[in-house]
């Protein structure tokens, strides 16, 4: 019982993990249509710029995990200016400069800080263990879980209560129609790539407590699983993305605890393929 | 406005257009259109599929750009504006397939439109909430008889229901000359004389100019002004609807084929 309580509560936590990238992936597609690869790398920015206040320039805790939200959106608005919007008639020159993104990021930070994981400096608040109905689970498992819901919160009430937000979810359905009445939905891109960016490098830095170190490839690594919680959850769907994020996350850690080792993100893969012969259009019933 | 200022005012057409000509690599889709319709006007466009009426439309609309001739708005060109100048001047139009968001309410559209009505920066003045746009679309909805669908997402409406809502998206954004292109298209037989009833409502009670292409003569019949024949890129004849109906080219021309 403990083992299930605490594999519940770590699944849980990776899923929560997944969405903060998950949700800016599936706004970004659903709106713009862009296959963003370098999602990743905005979340290892977010994690080593909260490694970097947090280890290297003293900040406390919290003010780094601001600190790198902060320079996550920075990164995602800049990309979304500088790379994404010239190339918005050519989707494959763009995936293919996402991708140079991702890989470049990563190797810029290996370059910087070196190859290996540098330890998260963990606040003590936020390090010890708490008792769930028996077993000792990480506190750091709830307050990924916590983010995760707030982000889900607010991404919920900005989409149905803003006028932005109305603008985002029309676009997602229909694009050329939002720009035939007169709207410049290009604006509401680099908003959502800011929102996406903020959502991810959030994740990084509570990736850096949830891993209790920082890498270069850990962003990367994350993104495999957050695509396949894009396509799950359905293109577009915030929400769909939730549920998706969860289900993967426990899967995974449940499988990885009860099989072999590895057999865990292996399985994440079946369930996809299974959900997808099942209802194609993912979770939400939405075509990819 | 005195008598005479409004005698004036309604003999100068307010949308002109002159020597209007669309073609495609050499084609003429649409060729030396020219006429003239006055505000408050009612102009039905019919003609054969392939007439060109569509492209006309796309021509006033701004969609395709005109290879010949001009466009004129209250005295200014607009032949080389784009949809977006010319819909803030006061040209809406429909479309012939439906164009609405599946997933979003009835209610969501209208305010939507009334958002981009309202200019970009109501649009993107971040964290502000819709509400101020209530009474505008409650209005809207009320109008276009759809007040009790508002939070229907428009995937669940009928045919009818999803050309009045395109209609409320159109009239939310106070359009003066509205094109409707087949507003009547794809719509089950009962729901036509409630459609038509509102398009004379627009017309009428809001006096709003309108053009429109339509397939169905009956349906004209009482609601145009004016008829415009179309056939083969050209504009044959425009007369009143009797008149066009007597007129022995147009007859030619639909030799065989009921009006």
């Amino acid at each position: 019982m403990d083992t299930v309580i605490l594999l519940l509560c770590t699944g849980l936590g990776l899923g929560a993990l997944y969405f903060l990238v998950a949700s800016g992936l599936s706004l970004i597609f659903g709106l713009m249509d862009v296959l963003n690869f370098a999602h990743g790398a905005l979340l290892s920015v977010g994690a080593y710029a909260a490694w970097w206040a947090t280890a290297q320039a003293g900040m406390d805790f919290y003010a780094a995990v601001a600190f790198g939200t902060a320079v996550g959106t920075l990164a995602a608005v800049l990309l979304e200016l500088a790379l994404i919007r010239p190339l918005y008639s050519r989707p494959r020159d763009q995936i293919l400069a996402t991708v140079g993104v991702g890989l470049a990021v990563p190797a810029l930070l290996m370059g910087v800080w070196g190859a290996d994981a540098r330890p998260f400096p963990q606040p003590s608040g936020l390090s010890g263990t708490v008792r769930v109905l028996g077993a000792v689970v990480p506190v750091n498992r709830f307050v990924l879980m916590a983010a995760a819901l707030l982000v889900l919160l607010a991404l919920r009430l900005f989409l149905a209560r803003t006028r932005y937000g109305l603008i985002v979810r029309a676009g997602v359905e229909d694009r050329a129609m939002v720009t035939a009445l007169g709207i410049d939905v290009r604006r509401a891109f680099t908003l959502v790539f800011a929102i996406g960016g903020a959502a991810a490098a959030l994740g990084g830095a509570l990736a850096g407590l949830y891993f209790g170190s920082v890498a270069p490839g850990q962003g990367t690594g994350l993104l495999i699983f957050a695509f396949v919680v894009v396509v799950m959850g359905g293109m577009g769907s915030v929400t769909g993305a939730a549920v998706a994020s969860a289900g993967v996350g426990l899967v995974q850690q449940f499988a990885n605890y009860y099989t072999a080792a590895g057999l865990g993100d292996l399985s994440v893969v079946v369930l996809l393929a299974v959900l997808l012969l099942v209802r194609p259009g993912g979770l939400t019933g939405r075509l990819a | 406005m005195t008598a005479a200022a409004a005698t004036t005012a309604a003999a100068t057409p307010v949308l002109r257009l002159d020597d209007l000509g669309w073609s495609v690599r050499g084609v003429p889709i649409v060729h030396g259109v020219s006429c003239g319709v006055r505000e408050g006007e009612f102009v039905a466009f019919i003609g054969p599929n392939g007439a060109g009426k569509t492209s006309l439309f796309n021509l006033i609309s701004g969609i395709r750009p005109a290879t010949t001739g001009t466009v004129t708005l209250d005295g200014t060109d607009l032949t080389r504006a784009g949809v977006h100048a010319r819909a803030r001047r006061g040209l809406g139009r429909t479309f012939q397939t439906s164009s609405l968001w599946p997933g979003m309410t009835v209610a969501e559209h209208v305010r939507l439109a009334a958002q981009a009505a309202a200019g970009p920066r109501a649009s993107y003045r971040l964290w502000r909430r819709a509400a101020p746009y209530r009474q505008e679309v409650a209005d809207v909805l009320e109008r276009t008889e759809l007040a009790h669908r508002a939070d229907t997402p428009a995937a669940a409406l009928s045919h009818g229901e999803k050309r009045k809502l395109e209609l409320a998206v159109l009239l939310v954004g106070d359009p003066r000359i509205i094109l409707l292109d087949e507003p009547m298209a794809g719509v089950s037989a009962e729901e036509v004389p409630a459609l038509t009833a509102l398009v004379r409502s627009v017309h009428r009670d809001l006096g709003r100019t309108v053009l429109m292409v339509e397939h169905h003569m009956d349906v004209l019949l009482g609601l145009a002004d004016r008829v415009a024949v179309m056939h083969h890129g050209t504009l044959l004849a425009l007369d009143t609807p009797d008149a066009v109906m007597a007129d022995p080219t147009v007859q030619d021309a639909y030799l065989g084929e009921e009006l």
